[in-house]
């Protein structure tokens, strides 16, 4: 339910692009790593209740996860990973380090146009 | 429809009080670290056994998070070690700007160590960040061995994991608990986690723990 914070965050930098834009805002794409925890209904839902009203009430969030990488320390291989089974593809080494998970952010917005 | 590009990081206000946050401890060379678990893993019970067999050594100052009450930081006030309680009022997670306020009300100039004990969910609070210098999971064996599995980003971010209340494994047949396997699946996500199986309530392992958190603490002074 932390996807209620981030909703905040970013009603209000789509509401001032909009006001930027003098345009409504149609879809918001946004972008995270899996480790972010963000769940995409929870997030829909909690921008929903909090945009009623507002310029962005009706505004459709899409997210995309960005897969988690790691970087093997036995041949130096960067590579995106599944939590489940976690092992370098090149040399099949399960020895390896985790790469910083992918911000979250904010891509683009799709204004409507008059 | 015409589309404009931002590319802006979102939780960037959480973030830059994170960074301010992190400033202020480095500044002033102290150890901070952010415990995170469910509700019940034992985090206050661990905090204040560590707090009371560390004195003289070590001097530790607790930031308690909880959704309500101030029933965790009377434990830790009991230990005589300064606590700052913070009441989220049904967020599930601390913010860095919490700590921020807490960090301020704490003696910071007498601590070597600042303990964050976050809201109990293992879940949200992996992925705010509150300027601490580490994080610790604290999982229970009576959650079940297969947490690691379940809930990989908490124990992929974390600098060491304490499984608490190893003493319930010898009641045989009442915890399913396979300590290799939660090991072994901690590890796969997190080649550099430290691993501590503890029972606070009787202090076995304890000593491990209390090793690896002078060392932290003396690397600093």
């Amino acid at each position: 339910m932390h996807e209620m914070a981030v909703a905040q965050s970013i009603l209000t930098t789509i509401s001032a692009e909009a006001e930027k834009q003098n345009a409504k805002p149609v879809i918001a794409r946004i972008s995270c790593g899996k480790l972010y925890a963000i769940n995409a209904e929870a997030l829909g839902f909690a921008f929903e209740a909090i945009a009623k009203g507002t310029t962005c009430e009706g505004t459709k969030l899409v997210v995309e996860h960005k897969p988690i990488r790691g970087q093997c320390r036995n041949c130096g291989e960067i590579f995106e990973f599944e939590l489940t089974s976690p092992a370098c593809p090149k040399c099949g080494s399960e020895d390896f380090g985790l790469l910083p998970d992918e911000p979250l952010i904010l891509e683009d917005i799709e204004f409507l146009t008059e | 429809m015409h589309k404009v590009s931002i590319g802006r990081k979102i939780l960037s206000a959480n973030e830059e009080y994170a960074l301010q946050n992190s400033q202020f401890l480095n500044e002033r060379k102290k150890l901070c670290l952010n415990m995170i678990s469910s509700p019940g893993s034992g985090k206050t019970t661990i905090l204040t056994r560590t707090i009371n067999e560390l004195k003289g050594e070590i001097k530790i100052g607790v930031i308690e998070g909880d959704i309500q009450t101030d029933l965790d930081a009377g434990r830790i006030r009991a230990t005589e070690a300064p606590v700052v309680q913070i009441n989220t009022e049904g967020a599930c997670h601390l913010s860095a700007v919490q700590v921020s306020g807490a960090l301020e009300k704490l003696p910071i100039g007498v601590l070597d160590l600042i303990f964050i004990e976050n809201v109990g969910n293992l879940v949200c609070p992996s992925a705010f960040e509150l300027g601490e210098a580490g994080k610790i999971v604290v999982l229970s064996v009576a959650e079940g061995d297969d947490k690691p599995v379940k809930y990989p980003a908490i124990f992929a971010k974390s600098k060491a994991l304490l499984i608490n209340k190893i003493d319930l494994l010898e009641a045989v047949g009442q915890v399913d608990f396979c300590l290799e396997r939660a090991k072994a699946d901690a590890r796969k996500l997190n080649k550099d986690i430290e691993i501590f199986p503890v029972s606070a309530k009787t202090g076995e392992g304890m000593t491990d723990w209390y090793d690896w958190l002078k060392g932290k603490v003396n690397n600093l002074r």
